[in-house]
C-alpha cells in the first residue's frame, strides 16, 4: 500500500510537471543555497589553512610594535638590528632559522615591461626558514651576502610579469635606480594571508639597506622553530632576550610583537567557519520559506482537487489513507526539490570554487543533511494540506464545484 | 462475474430502513429532510428513486449510499447496523460492497480510462496485474476496451459515463448506486446508458438504485420509489407506473 501512495503521489507530480515544478522551487534553491555556501566555506576555510600553512610552519614573526590597534601616542618603538638576530641565533635553543627582513618597494624594469613589487633584504636563512625551493637557478652565497651584491632572486608573479617567456636567470633589470642580476627564480606558492606571495623580489639584506632603506633597520625577524621544540617556549624565550636587549623594565609593556603562525591561522580559520555557519544559516531560511511555498501550493490543490478526494472518499478511501497520499505528495516533491538542489549545488560549486580561488570539498555530510531537512520540511508542510484533505466530507467534497 | 454469486433470494433484502429521518442544522433552523422512511430494497432489484427537487431523495440516495448516517432510525445493509458504523468503517463497506456513478461522472481528469477505472482496487490494495486485468474486463463490459489509454477530455459525455460504470463495477459491487446517471447525457446516449445498467442487473445480478427525474429512465426499473416532502409517497412495481 505504501509503495501504491508512492506511485499515486509520483503520477501526480507527472501529470503537472510545471506546477509541480514550482512547488517546489523553493526547495530546491534553498537546498542549493545551502550546501553551495556551506562546501564554498569549508572550501575557504580549507583555503586559509593551506595559506597559512604556506607561509611555513611553526614560523615566529617578530616586529616592533605594541600590537594591533595601538600603534598611535608615544614615540615609535625602534626596529631591530642586526645584532639582535645574531642573539636570537645564538642564545635561543631549538631555533632552526632566523631571518631578518627589510622591507622595500619600487618598480622593476626589464626591456618595455616594467612590474611595481615589493623588495625583501634578507639572508640565506629565509629560505631555510620558509623552505621554499628554487624553480630556478641558486640563491646568493655568503660572499654577495656579506657584501650587499645587487644579486636577486625573483618571485613567479614578478617572472611572469617582467620576463614572460625569457629565462630570467642571468638577465640585468633595473629595480628603482639599481642594476640587478637574476640569479634565482622561487617556485611559485600563491596567496597567502592577504597579498600575492610570489610577488616579491629577494636580495641580500645588505643591498636593500644600503641602497633603498637608507639605514641599518631591520623591519621584522622570522624565526623558524625546531620542530622537535614547543613553539611556546621559543616564544616566551625570544621574549625576555628581547626584553633585555631593548632594555625595557619590569613592568614596562612589550614594544615588539611575537606572532605564532599557527595562532593566527587557527583564528582566522574560526573566522571563516563562523562565517561559513552563518551563510549556511541565512540559506537556511529560504530552505523554510521553500517549505511555506510548498504547503500554499498544496493548500490550494486541495481545494483544487476537493472533487477527486469526493470521489476517492466514495470509492471507499478511508482518512488516513488520503491524509497519506497528499502527505507523500508532498515529501516526495520536497525529496525531489531537495535532489535537484544538490545537484545544481554541485554544479555551482564545482563552477565557483575556482571563480573565487578557493579548492572545491564535497561534503556528504552537508548534502545528506540538507537533503533530509528537504524530506522534513515535506512532512512538516505537507501535514496540515493533507489533514484539511483527509478532513473533508465526502458529500460536500462531490458537490463542490 | 455472473457465476460469482447465485442470485439471492428476492424475498431477503440487502437493504432496509425502518424510520430514518435526516434533520440538518439544530434548534430554531433545523431541515429535516427525511421523516421516517420505511424502504425495503431486494437483492438484485433495478430501483429508481423518483420526486421533486427538495422531496428528500438525494438525502436518501446519501444514506444508502453510507456516505452519510440518519439522525434517527436504522439502516441495515446485508444485516450489518449501518447507523452505528464510524466514517472508516463506512468506506471500508462503500469500498467493499458498493460502487457509485454520478450525474458528472467524476472521472480523474488527465488520467485515462484503465487509471480510472483501476482506482478502487488501488484502494483494495490489489497488484498491478490483477488490476490490469480486472480494468480491462471491466471496461470490455462496458464496450470501451479499445478506448482505455484516452483520458476523459478524449471520451465522448456517453463514454465517460461508460468508463465510471465501468470503475463503479470493477470491484464486483452489491449494490450499485447511480445519480442522475443520465442527467448530462442526451437522450440517445441516455438509452445506452440505461440499457448497459439493465444489462448488468439482468446478467450479473447487481442491485442498481438510480436517482432520476425522468419518468422515461424510470421505466427501465423493476421498482419505482416516489418521494414527496421527506416521504415515501409511493411504490411502483414492475412497470405498474409506466
Amino acid at each position: 500500500m505504501f509503495f501504491t501512495t508512492i506511485l499515486l503521489a509520483v503520477r501526480e507530480i507527472r501529470r503537472h510537471l510545471l506546477r509541480s515544478f514550482l512547488t517546489t522551487l523553493g526547495i530546491v534553491i534553498g537546498v542549493a543555497a545551502v550546501v553551495t555556501m556551506v562546501t564554498l566555506g569549508n572550501g575557504a576555510t580549507e583555503a586559509v589553512a593551506q595559506q597559512i600553512s604556506s607561509l611555513g610552519a611553526n614560523i615566529l614573526q617578530i616586529r616592533p610594535g605594541q600590537g594591533f590597534g595601538r600603534g598611535g601616542g608615544g614615540p615609535q618603538p625602534p626596529d631591530f638590528e642586526m645584532a639582535d638576530v645574531e642573539a636570537i641565533a645564538e642564545q635561543i635553543p631549538g631555533v632552526r632559522a632566523v631571518a631578518p627582513q627589510a622591507q622595500s618597494s619600487g618598480l622593476a624594469v626589464y626591456n618595455a615591461a616594467n612590474w611595481q613589487t615589493t623588495i625583501n633584504g634578507t639572508t640565506s636563512q629565509f629560505f631555510t626558514a620558509q623552505q621554499w625551493a628554487l624553480s630556478e637557478g641558486r640563491i646568493w652565497n655568503d660572499a654577495e651576502e656579506q657584501a650587499g651584491k645587487a644579486v636577486c632572486v625573483i618571485g613567479h608573479t614578478v617572472q611572469q610579469n617582467l620576463f614572460r617567456d625569457v629565462d630570467p636567470i642571468g638577465k640585468r633589470f633595473r629595480l628603482r635606480d639599481l642594476s640587478c642580476e637574476v640569479i634565482g627564480t622561487l617556485a611559485a606558492r600563491g596567496q597567502g594571508g592577504f597579498q600575492d606571495q610570489d610577488d616579491v623580489v629577494l636580495m641580500p639584506i645588505k643591498a636593500v639597506q644600503r641602497r633603498f632603506t637608507g639605514n641599518r633597520d631591520i623591519r621584522f625577524i622570522m624565526v623558524a622553530v625546531d620542530d622537535a621544540y614547543d613553539t611556546t617556549s621559543v616564544q616566551s624565550s625570544i621574549q625576555s632576550l628581547l626584553r633585555e636587549r631593548r632594555r625595557i623594565t619590569r613592568g614596562q609593556d612589550d614594544n615588539f610583537n611575537i606572532f605564532d603562525t599557527r595562532q593566527i591561522a587557527d583564528t582566522l580559520q574560526g573566522t571563516t567557519r563562523i562565517l561559513t555557519m552563518v551563510m549556511g544559516a541565512v540559506a537556511a531560511v529560504s530552505l523554510i520559506v521553500g517549505g511555506i511555498g510548498i504547503m500554499n501550493i498544496m493548500l490550494v490543490s486541495v481545494t483544487e482537487r476537493t472533487r477527486e478526494i469526493g470521489i476517492r472518499l466514495a470509492i471507499g478511501a478511508v482518512a488516513s489513507e488520503v491524509l497519506m497520499q497528499f502527505l507523500v505528495e508532498a515529501v516526495v516533491l520536497a525529496c525531489l526539490g531537495g535532489l535537484i538542489g544538490l545537484v545544481l549545488a554541485l554544479i555551482a560549486t564545482v563552477i565557483v570554487a575556482p571563480l573565487i580561488q578557493v579548492p572545491f570539498l564535497f561534503d556528504p555530510q552537508i548534502n545528506l543533511v540538507a537533503f533530509s531537512v528537504s524530506a522534513l520540511i515535506g512532512i512538516v508542510f505537507g501535514y496540515f494540506p493533507a489533514r484539511r484533505a483527509a478532513a473533508l466530507n465526502p458529500i460536500d467534497a462531490l458537490r463542490h464545484e | 462475474m455472473a457465476e460469482r454469486r447465485a442470485r439471492p433470494m428476492a424475498n431477503e433484502p440487502i437493504i432496509s430502513l425502518r424510520g430514518v429521518t435526516k434533520t440538518y442544522g439544530s434548534g430554531a433552523t433545523a431541515f429535516q429532510a427525511l421523516k421516517g422512511i420505511d424502504l425495503d430494497v431486494a437483492a438484485g432489484d433495478f430501483m429508481a428513486v423518483m420526486g421533486p427537487s427538495g422531496s428528500g431523495k438525494s438525502t436518501a440516495m446519501n444514506i444508502l449510499g453510507c456516505l452519510d448516517v440518519p439522525t434517527d432510525g436504522s439502516f441495515r445493509f446485508k444485516g450489518l447496523p449501518v447507523e452505528s458504523l464510524d466514517r472508516d468503517q463506512r468506506a471500508l463497506l462503500r469500498r467493499r460492497y458498493l460502487g457509485f456513478v454520478f450525474q458528472g461522472f467524476n472521472l480523474l481528469a488527465r488520467t485515462d480510462a484503465l487509471e480510472n477505472v483501476e482506482l478502487p482496487l488501488l484502494y483494495r490494495g490489489e497488484d498491478r496485474a490483477k488490476r490490469r486485468e480486472a480494468g480491462m474486463a471491466a471496461l470490455e463490459k462496458v464496450g470501451l476496451r479499445d478506448w482505455w489509454d484516452h483520458t476523459p477530455a478524449e471520451l465522448s459525455g456517453g463514454q465517460q459515463q461508460r468508463v465510471a460504470i465501468a470503475r463503479a463495477i470493477v470491484t464486483n459491487p452489491d449494490v450499485l448506486l447511480a445519480d442522475e446517471p443520465t442527467g448530462n447525457l442526451d437522450s440517445r446516449t441516455s438509452v445506452e446508458i440505461m440499457e448497459l445498467l439493465t444489462g448488468l442487473n439482468r446478467d450479473v445480478g447487481i442491485t442498481v438504485l438510480m436517482v432520476t427525474h425522468e419518468p422515461d429512465m424510470a421505466k427501465y426499473a423493476r421498482t419505482i420509489v416516489h418521494f414527496r416532502d421527506g416521504l415515501v409517497e409511493r411504490v411502483d412495481r414492475n412497470g405498474t407506473a409506466a
